[in-house]
């Protein structure tokens, strides 16, 4: 049992989640310790050492170059062995390492207040984008031209992703910095205009996420929310095949 | 130096006299911060009750600001950009460091005013400007800044009130160069004869170091707040990338532009900034704790050594802030080490400060209170930054309440009361009367209360994972349940602001009515209390020397029990 949980901390939802959950268990247990014990010394010197009738203060000049660096020193080498041993590999697994063979891939464009899903379709190639086609009905700026677009699904607010499987995302943004978060990932990435930022998640629990905005990004700031809708590989496939455009051939920029 | 007779105008409004513009510093920063304090009582009114309209505000403000009352957005973000620009550069910063090193690093290093008093005019009156700018901001059709403290573009390019914050930032930035300049120079090269740099107390050491952070971190983002400036009202595109459609329409900026630059340069400035807050905070502990406990302070050089090593490891930290900026992710390790590294020499002065009350006979005075309660409080602030320091445990904290919990606890409990610490501490050298304690007390204990009750909720939300600068939390279904916290939050916010009330008629009161006190009322060792109090035209009444350390408190077999630093007698 988490204690975090009676504290706020959501119920994970993601592979790399417990790795996080660990870091935070193990930061907050050590600051717990250190602030009590602290603060217990703290006290005791207080009491301890409060002026009373007669009594006078210890002249003591140290320079204190060895007692006061040990607790420093302590720090320093608990801090470093954390860093090594831990952080940096899990950070790697997390933020550096991104699946060469992904089950799904999906762009994800920010606008303000709203992130946009591109879903490559059956061909699993993204159609190109021109910023010029952009509009109410084509707020991606898909260009039909394309084959590769013909195919793809274009959705608002909603991320479908099947339970268990690796899906590799593209953060993109069309306006200003926006941050893609899902708490119950335990995921946060920052989408910048003009940069591409993948990012990769492996859901491990069926249901319905906030996908809230975590930067600020204008007045609608706390409107910009999707959802990520976690399913079974069988209902994820079933609703990959029921949203792709019917008549792929059909469509263009002009009759979509 | 005699009395020279100006007139009214020239000696309290056009005054090149240190003591008098760290009183002007003082009164316009704690006017600011009582603003900026204001500003975020509207916000919290909107976070614990959202879409209700704000009590007796609602029906002033314009229907666009506030339709029926209620807050718009647009206004919260303003209100929420202009709080973190009052808190941190109108108010904390000149604070720590403009009013308390103006009035007191001239008299600890025994000079008779700064090195350059007219420069130390001109920064105080940019500083005005700069102040004034900001608040005229409210008045204009733009409305003040609107994308957070911060001022990331392109959010900052698009939104209005940008220019004229970079404005307002330019004079206060070149307002804080100048103070830093000019108490360099005074605290190296005018030190009275025999104050050896190993004599200096540390308060004048801390502001030493904080004006070289200053000197060192504010030219980049002025930098880069001019090109930010270029971006917004000569359409280049220093920040802005190619291909940007706003609200469906294509910007039309040639792009090439890289976003994340600004934030580079802007935490180049921010993270140092923390510093520049917190060191003279430090300063102001240690000697109140130093004068308190009467004795010694604990490891002199290991604080100085701390100090400077600060100074260098404040510059390689910056981009922590930036982990999941969309920097490459393979740079944030090496600033994970460096964050957790620049904990080490924050963990020594610390530890001086609590040895330092070991063997002491410690006096429960007012500015003690404030001292004692800084180590706890502060050490909260300090340790909660440790999971954000962590790469991993970053990226679930990152842009949460968990974030403003954080530096809250830093700024507002930890530094800020240091800072009313040294307000209460130096109040009788100002103005030769002291504060009333009784009030003393209620406002540190209303205030302890309210901190705390206002921040520690704060951490829950952030780890249930609510973004930071939501106007509407409730929008995010997430957050329902935890809304209740914001409640906890605004009324104790509210507490807070009681607690005030009797600060700030004790401020005045005492001006005027306080109980007279002698030149030394703390019994204190430093040059600062050698003079008169307050300290005339020219500060020392006849030239003095120096012949020991800061902190000669308790020697043995000493009737007095204390030695001030000028004194020539052997111990």
């Amino acid at each position: 049992m988490n204690l975090l949980h009676l504290f706020g901390l959501p119920p994970a939802a993601s592979s790399y989640a417990s790795d996080i959950d660990f870091g935070l268990r193990l930061t907050f247990a050590s600051i717990i310790f250190v602030f009590f014990s602290w603060s217990v010394y703290l006290a005791y010197l207080v009491f301890r050492y409060r002026k009373k009738p007669g009594a006078q203060a210890e002249y003591e000049k140290s320079e204190g170059i060895s007692k006061a660096m040990l607790p420093g020193a302590l720090v320093l080498i608990l801090e470093m062995i954390l860093i090594i041993f831990w952080e940096i590999p899990v950070w790697g697994k997390i933020k550096e390492d991104m699946p060469m063979g992904p089950d799904v891939e999906i762009n994800v464009l920010a606008q303000q207040f709203a992130w946009n899903i591109q879903y490559p379709g059956p061909d699993g190639k993204f159609g190109k984008r021109k910023e010029e086609l952009v509009s109410f009905s084509n707020p991606i700026g898909l260009d039909y031209n394309d084959p590769a677009a013909k195919d793809d699904i274009v959705l608002a607010n909603e991320i479908h992703l099947p339970l268990g499987k690796t899906a590799l995302i593209h953060l993109m943004s069309m306006d200003v910095v926006h941050d893609f978060a899902v708490p119950e990932f335990r995921i946060k990435q920052d989408v910048v205009p003009g940069m591409d930022i993948p990012l990769w998640v492996k859901p491990t629990r069926l249901g319905t996420y906030d996908l809230a905005c975590a930067q600020l990004c204008g007045f609608g700031h706390s409107l910009m929310v999707g959802h990520v809708i976690v399913q079974t590989p069988e209902d994820f496939a079933a609703w990959l095949k029921k949203n792709t455009p019917v008549s792929v051939a059909a469509s263009s920029a002009n009759n979509f | 130096m005699s009395e020279h007779k100006t007139s009214f105008l020239k000696k309290y409004v056009f005054a090149t006299d240190h003591k008098i513009i760290a009183l002007q510093y003082m009164f316009t920063s704690l006017f600011a911060l009582l603003i900026g304090f204001f500003f975020v009582l509207i916000m919290r009114w909107e976070l614990a009750f959202p879409m209700h309209p704000i009590p007796l505000l609602g029906r002033l403000l314009s229907a666009k600001l506030a339709p029926n009352g209620v807050m718009s957005p647009e206004l919260y973000n303003m209100l929420g950009a202009m709080h973190g620009t009052a808190m941190i550069f109108l108010g904390i910063a000149p604070l720590g460091f403009a009013a308390f090193g103006n009035y007191v690093l001239p008299l600890q290093v025994g000079a008779p005013d700064m090195a350059f008093p007219k420069l130390n005019m001109l920064s105080y009156w940019s500083f005005v400007v700069g102040c004034l700018i900001l608040i005229a901001s409210f008045f204009l059709p733009s409305g003040p800044l609107q994308s957070g403290w911060t001022a990331y573009p392109p959010l900052s390019e698009i939104t209005r009130g940008t220019t004229i914050w970079i404005l307002a930032m330019v004079f206060i930035i070149n307002s804080s160069l100048l103070g830093a300049i000019n108490f360099i120079v005074t605290g190296l090269n005018m030190r009275a004869p025999g104050l050896t740099l190993g004599r200096l107390p540390i308060f004048v050491w801390a502001q030493l170091v904080t004006s070289a952070i200053v000197l060192l971190a504010f030219p980049p983002v002025e930098a880069g707040a001019v090109l930010l400036l270029m971006d917004c009202v000569a359409h280049t595109s220093f920040y802005l990338p190619q291909g940007l459609t706003i609200l469906g329409h294509a910007s039309g900026a040639a792009g090439g532009g890289q976003p994340i630059l600004w934030q580079h340069l802007f935490w180049f400035l921010g993270h140092p900034e923390v510093y520049v807050l917190l060191l003279p905070a430090i300063g102001i502990i240690a000697e109140i704790i130093a004068n308190n406990s009467r004795k010694p302070l604990y490891g002199y050089k290991a604080m100085v050594g701390s100090l400077l090593t600060i100074l260098i490891l404040s510059f390689v930290v910056w981009a922590h802030h930036l982990y999941i900026s969309g920097m490459s992710p393979f740079l944030s390790d090496f600033f994970a080490i460096t964050t957790l590294a620049i904990s080490v020499p924050s963990v020594i002065l610390l530890t001086c400060l609590v040895f330092s009350l070991q063997g002491g006979s410690i006096r429960f005075t007012v500015p003690m209170l404030f001292a004692l309660s800084f180590l706890p409080l502060f050490g909260i602030g300090g340790l909660t930054g440790i999971p954000l320091g962590v790469t991993v445990t970053d990226i679930y904290l990152h842009d949460t309440y968990y974030v403003i919990g954080h530096f809250h606890y830093v700024v507002v409990a930890g530094i800020l009361m240091a800072l009313f610490g040294g307000i209460y501490f130096w109040f009788p050298k100002w103005f030769g009367r002291r504060m009333n304690e009784s009030l003393g007390k209620i406002h540190f204990w209303g205030t302890v209360i309210g901190i705390n009750g206002t921040f520690f909720p704060m951490f829950i939300l952030g780890l249930a994972g609510q973004s930071r600068r939501l106007w509407n939390p409730l929008a995010q279904a997430h957050n329902v349940p935890w809304q209740k916290w914001h409640i906890v939050s605004s009324v104790f916010a509210g507490i807070l602001l009681l607690s005030q009330i009797p600060f700030i008629y004790n401020f005045f009161r005492s001006i005027f009515k306080g109980e007279r006190v002698s030149d030394n009322p703390w019994e204190a060792t430093t040059l600062d209390w050698a003079c008169p109090s307050p300290p005339p035209h020219g500060n020392f009444v006849s030239p003095i020397s120096v012949y020991r350390g800061p902190y000669e408190y308790s020697p043995p077999n000493h009737r007095e029990g204390w030695v001030p630093q000028n004194s020539a007698e052997l111990v």
